[in-house]
């Protein structure tokens, strides 16, 4: 067995950003294994621009923004084993990989950093009933199939889930020829960017239908049509409402999974509401010397927000690699009223953080509210507030007390 | 006139309301920052959208490149920029920021590779 200082799992957005800076930091040791044929994770199939408005100030597309962290990443000689596959890690910290070039590796690290990102939720997940045709992709699978490999997957589509790929996706067929004839998402609200149903749906008038959802598939070999109906308050359809709709592909964008099963292998648990790890004010998990940062654990809106949270990682990982400990966390930071999910759910009370929230459903002139033993630390007034849209707080030491635990809410 | 846009410069996506006469603006509010009220009068007078498609690559590691814009063109020319588009083939090697079409149809925009793709 071989030994690396870091091993970082996944080299996508947050694996080369975290990479970078702990290079930055002084680490030399670092070790990055990818799963595909190249590095830069989803972002090498997001052809549409809109990535690294906040990081470099201008609008790229998501294989350009990839491909900067890629130069950087070579330039810096951090080494990159890809075509290799993570298939254990333990909670002592050793990662058994295999891949065709790199063979069976089993490596010991000092730290791990969990950056695998997330997967789509399939039609499995909805056990949506009828037939199992060709023709039904998630949103994620049509992408790679149009943008990495020249299939055109349909000509007729219907979309179910207002999700951003799903968004984009219905662009993207419409630029290529076919007919989207609607989306239609369960929920009463979109789940995806406001700009991306202007610039995506409206632009191309492809409807919207909110309160619908698919309830049964149709065809033999190749899907020949759905039928869809209107949805009430509890999702469920609504009988009388039903319509058929002719088609030949079925898009689904009906949310994201952060991809944990590695995590679990080495111990690290996993928060029901993001999917993703627990974790402290240093990203680090319940396994010392485990990180994860990005849509490993929780599901980010855009890149660019990636990237920092993986770089804040990196500075405590280093951190913990130099000093071999990080200060303990042992207050909670708990999500109160109409608040879906907080990161990180531990703090210390004695550092900066960022605090990233989703409220569980829309809200419109609220507060955010978070409080340490009824004390307010912050408050921040907003218009508007919507499940689609994370919302990131910087926390200042100076403001928390070390001796309460948090909780978020909203008023 | 009063409508209401959604800004689609960048993903806050802020709700502007402008009350306008045909294309003349005459006040906003909602938006977060200057390039709102920029976005409106665009919008108004001569909408612009960027795009992103793919061209096709011979004797490359991978059978696309991904291309985009590098400047806006009128909504109502997408389609012609995509047939401009889908008639390019290139030969690999292709470097990322190569010029696939100089100012495609005379719009003032060039289609830029965003990838590289290697030969075989």
């Amino acid at each position: 067995m071989t030994h690396r200082q870091v091993i970082i799992v996944g080299g996508g957005p947050a694996g080369l950003a975290a990479a970078l800076r702990l290079k930055e930091k002084g680490i030399r040791d670092i070790l990055i294994l990818e799963r595909e044929k190249m590095p830069g994770g989803i972002l090498r199939q997001c052809i549409h621009d809109g990535f690294g408005l906040t990081r470099f100030g201008e609008s790229l597309s998501g294989p350009e923004y990839a491909q900067r962290f890629i130069d950087m990443v070579e330039k810096e000689g951090i080494e990159c084993i890809t075509d290799c596959t993570v298939l254990d890690i333990t909670p002592d910290k050793v990662v058994t990989a295999a891949g065709r070039e790199c063979g069976l590796l089993q490596i010991r690290a000092d730290a791990i950093l969990l950056t695998m990102g997330c997967r789509e939720r399939t039609r499995g997940a909805l056990a949506t009933p009828g037939t199992r045709p060709a023709g039904v992709y998630t949103a994620g699978v049509a992408q790679n199939y149009i943008n990495l490999q020249n299939i055109m997957v349909g000509h007729e589509a219907v979309i179910l889930g207002s999700g951003d790929i799903g968004l984009i996706m219905a662009r993207r067929l419409t630029l290529e020829g076919a007919h989207v004839k609607g989306v239609y998402e369960v929920q009463s609200y979109p789940n995806g960017l406001a700009r991306n149903i202007r610039q995506c749906l409206d632009d191309y008038n492809i409807p919207l239908y909110l309160k619908h959802t698919v309830v049964e598939i149709k065809g033999r070999e190749r899907l020949t049509g759905v039928t869809v109906a209107e949805c009430d308050e509890h999702f469920a359809p609504i009988p009388g409402t039903e319509q058929e709709i002719p088609c030949d592909t079925l898009i689904l964008s009906v949310g994201l999974i952060p991809e944990n099963e590695l995590s679990l292998a080495a111990g690290v648990e996993l928060d029901p509401r993001t999917r993703g790890a627990y974790v402290d004010e240093n990203c680090q998990t319940g396994v010392p010397g485990i990180f994860a940062a990005g849509n490993v654990l929780h599901v980010h809106d855009l890149v660019d927000f990636v990237s920092l949270e993986a770089e804040a990682l990196a500075d405590r990982a280093a951190e913990y690699l130099t000093e071999g400990s990080l200060p303990a966390c042992g207050l909670k930071v708990i999500a109160g009223r109409d608040i879906g999910h907080v990161i990180p759910q531990r703090i210390s009370g004695t550092r900066d953080f960022t605090l990233s929230l989703r409220v569980s459903h829309p809200l419109a002139d609220v507060s955010v509210v978070v409080r340490q033993n009824g004390r307010e630390v912050l408050r921040r007034r907003m218009r508007k507030l919507l499940p689609a849209e994370m919302l990131q707080l910087p926390m200042k030491a100076v403001n928390l007390s070390d001796d309460a635990d948090m909780e978020v809410s909203v008023e | 006139m009063k409508t209401v846009f959604t800004c689609i410069v960048c993903p806050n996506g802020c709700e502007i309301e402008a009350e306008h006469e045909g294309k003349q603006v005459l006040s906003v509010t909602g938006a977060r920052c200057p390039k709102g009220e920029a976005y409106v009068k665009q919008e108004l007078s001569d909408p612009r959208r960027t795009i992103a498609s793919s061209v096709c690559v011979t004797g490359g590691v991978l059978p696309l490149v991904s291309v985009r814009l590098t400047a806006a063109v009128p909504r109502d020319r997408i389609f012609d920029v995509m047939r401009e588009i889908n008639r390019v083939t290139l030969t690999a090697p292709v470097k990322i920021g190569d010029v696939v079409i100089r100012n495609v149809l005379g719009l003032d925009s060039d289609v830029i590779a965003t990838k590289n793709v290697d030969a075989e």
